[in-house]
């Protein structure tokens, strides 16, 4: 297990690696830079600006010196939110981001995983149809129709809880965006495993616990086992969407997350700030599927020689 | 077995009644964003001022209560006070006085407002302060209601579903032709460079690709072909691992080896036998890869990143009625509709398909 762990985590600092090189470059030869304003600047005040946060040194030195600072843990200052660093700035937003993420990531599993299970132990029957149709309901309608159509229900109509905004965390704040950004992905995780424990529940070993007369939720049990493995493989495509939708969420619901930061560093040529997200959320990602492996080894003595 | 593989699964298709209904709901849909445009007597960029944010309603425009209001608006522009109004059917008879002689040229507001045809004086009194005109009461519809300009929804909807289709559709094809050259390459060569090439699928599967995309929209000013190439280059991945499988079950097939015998070369073999046997699996994997590409689109365009202004899509249709929910709701009911019934259908047929072409069944 330790093994596999010190492999996989050798694997993932070259991606790592080419997605700093990728977004680096691509950030840089994009025409606009940070101090374009509407009016320019003065040729010389922009090129104290310039020195000032190291733009004027060839871009592979940047990138050199780039590198360097992210191995210390520093992802520089930010060029927009001027006096603040991009380590800041994520220390604001990601406790906001992470919590979304956190709860969305439990609740997406836990819908997901038990009504899946029940369409697939149910096949054919009514409960099969209709988490059938809501499956396929929640994979079409997109979070950012979803949204607005709870902060009008629940928000203005029933007034139960607030429309948007943080609110220091409070748990009323929460439940909209968290329902929001889980539907789809519950949904997704709903279809996987009715599938596969559909898949499951056809085989031979099934077959004889059955026919040895284990009870229904014991036989269950097992098959479940097996059918985690796609799940669970589905993990860092999961993260990853999780933190695509949280872009959505936190603009609709007005979140201070690191969702909202990227779009607004993207849109100010925030070099900084860009590559600061792009780099935590590969590394999240990253990270994820690391989980998904170690997690996929437990359940399967199979992947552990992989 | 008598019939070929397609033909039972044609049979297998026109049997599961889900997937059939999906097909005819699909080109209703793409039929109707065609033609649709020109039948429903809307351009899509015109604006009814006097009908701002009308709620749909199948009943013709302007509806007997809308006309008072707006008479009243355009006898203040033309500086008349309207003594008396009477609806003769399709036309209503108007009276007007003011205080000085009226200008008959005045009358041109009224065919110049959305609710009326040209005007003809009826009578005019000796002094020209009272003034007797007939117009024509015109016949608008829109079904879906109106936005916050007054333009009709119906129409925008069925113009942005052109948007919508059309990368839809385009992307799938190259994030296609992309997976399926990768994944045939890799499969049928086997060996170091297969493992080299999936390393690679891995390590971008691995990435948070849609915060590329947007970085990539927002740098290089977004357009549609950016849009379209973006998306596409998302979405192959899927694509590739799926051709390689199949392309390595069929390599160690006697066919294969036979054509490898007759001195076929690789890209031949990979042309002729390689990509049309895997193609069943693909066709399903390629309708439901356009549902996601769609997706993807409205959400950039949601976020302001996609399709720009004056062209429109689904995405951006919703993200302005999200905006606009309280006051006019029909305008994300509308484009939200479209898009989720188009993604429904799309998502029922590529199931159904897959299973349709599935050779186990």
């Amino acid at each position: 297990m330790t093994a596999l762990l010190l492999r996989r985590l050798a694997q993932s600092l070259p991606t790592l690696f080419l997605v700093v090189a990728g977004s680096f470059f691509l950030i840089r030869l994009a025409p606009g830079g940070p101090f374009d304003l509407e009016r320019p600047l003065p040729p010389a005040a922009m090129e104290n600006l310039r020195r000032l946060y190291g733009l004027d040194a060839p871009l592979p030195v940047q990138f050199v010196r780039y590198l360097a600072g992210l191995a210390r843990g520093d992802l520089g200052p930010s060029f927009t939110f001027r006096d603040l660093t991009v380590a800041d700035l994520f220390a604001r937003g990601l406790p906001v981001s992470a919590t979304l993420g956190a709860l969305a990531l439990v609740l997406a599993l836990s819908v997901g995983l038990v009504l899946g299970s029940l369409a697939a132990l149910r096949r054919g029957g009514l409960a099969d149809r209709l988490v059938g149709l809501v499956a396929s309901l929640g994979l079409a309608v997109p979070n950012f129709v979803i949204a607005p159509l709870l902060q009008i229900g629940f928000g203005l109509g029933l007034a139960w809880l607030p429309v948007g905004g943080w609110g220091g965390g409070a748990p009323q704040n929460l439940v909209l965006p968290v329902i929001t950004l889980a539907l789809p992905h519950a949904a997704g995780i709903a279809r996987l495993t009715r599938a596969a424990l559909a898949e499951v529940l056809v085989q031979p070993h099934i077959r004889t616990q059955r026919a040895m007369g284990f009870s229904r939720a014991r036989v269950a049990r097992h098959a479940l086992r097996g059918a985690l493995l796609p799940v669970v493989a589905m993990l860092g495509p999961l993260a990853a969407g999780l933190m695509t939708g949280s872009v959505v969420v936190e603009t609709i619901f007005g979140l201070p997350g690191i969702g909202r930061y990227f779009v607004d560093g993207a849109l100010n040529r925030d070099y900084t700030l860009v590559m600061g997200t792009v780099v935590l959320v590969a590394v999240l990602v990253l990270a994820f599927n690391l989980i998904a492996d170690l997690i996929a080894a437990w359940l399967d003595p199979r992947m552990r020689a992989a | 077995m008598s019939a070929s593989l397609t033909a039972l699964a044609r049979r297998r298709l026109a049997r599961d009644r889900g997937a059939v209904a999906a097909l005819i709901a699909l080109a209703g849909i793409a039929l109707a964003c065609l033609i649709g445009p020109f039948l429903t007597g809307h351009a899509p960029e015109r604006i009814y001022p006097d009908f701002v944010r009308t709620p749909p309603s199948l009943s013709a425009h302007p509806t007997p209560d809308e006309i008072r209001p707006a008479l009243d608006r355009l006898a203040q522009r033309m500086r008349v006070t309207l003594e008396e109004m009477r609806r003769e059917g399709e036309t209503v008879r108007l009276t007007l006085t003011a205080p000085k002689p009226i200008d008959p040229r005045n009358l041109v507001l009224l065919p110049r407002s959305d609710l009326f045809g040209p005007a003809t004086i009826v009578e005019r009194s000796p002094d020209g302060r009272r003034l007797v005109v007939e117009a024509p009461v015109r016949r608008l519809h829109f079904v879906l209601g109106t936005d916050m300009l007054g333009r009709d929804l119906l129409t925008r909807c069925l113009v942005a579903g052109r948007v919508s289709l059309l990368i839809g559709l385009v992307a799938t094809l190259v994030a296609l032709s992309l997976g399926v050259a990768y994944g045939a390459v890799s499969g049928l060569v086997g060996g170091g460079l297969d493992a080299l090439m999936m390393r690679v699928v891995d390590i971008l599967y691995a990435l948070p690709f849609v915060f590329f995309v947007i970085v990539l929209l927002v740098f290089f000013r977004a357009g549609l072909w950016l849009v379209l190439v973006a998306v596409a280059a998302v979405e192959w991945l899927d694509m590739a691992r799926i051709v390689r499988t199949q392309t390595l079950s069929l390599r160690s097939r006697d066919f294969f080896r036979a054509a490898y015998a007759l001195g076929s070369s690789t890209g031949a073999v990979l042309v002729r036998h390689a990509v049309p046997n895997t193609l069943g699996p693909i066709i399903a994997a390629a309708t439901l890869l356009v549902p996601r590409v769609i997706i993807l689109e409205s959400f950039l365009s949601f976020l302001g990143l996609g399709v720009q202004e004056p062209a429109t899509s689904w995405g951006v249709l919703i993200a302005e009625g999200a905006r606009a929910l309280e006051a006019a709701p029909w305008m994300l009911a509308a484009p939200a509709g479209f898009l989720v019934v188009t993604l429904m259908a799309l998502n029922r047929l590529g199931d159904g398909l897959s299973d349709a072409l599935d050779p186990r069944l």
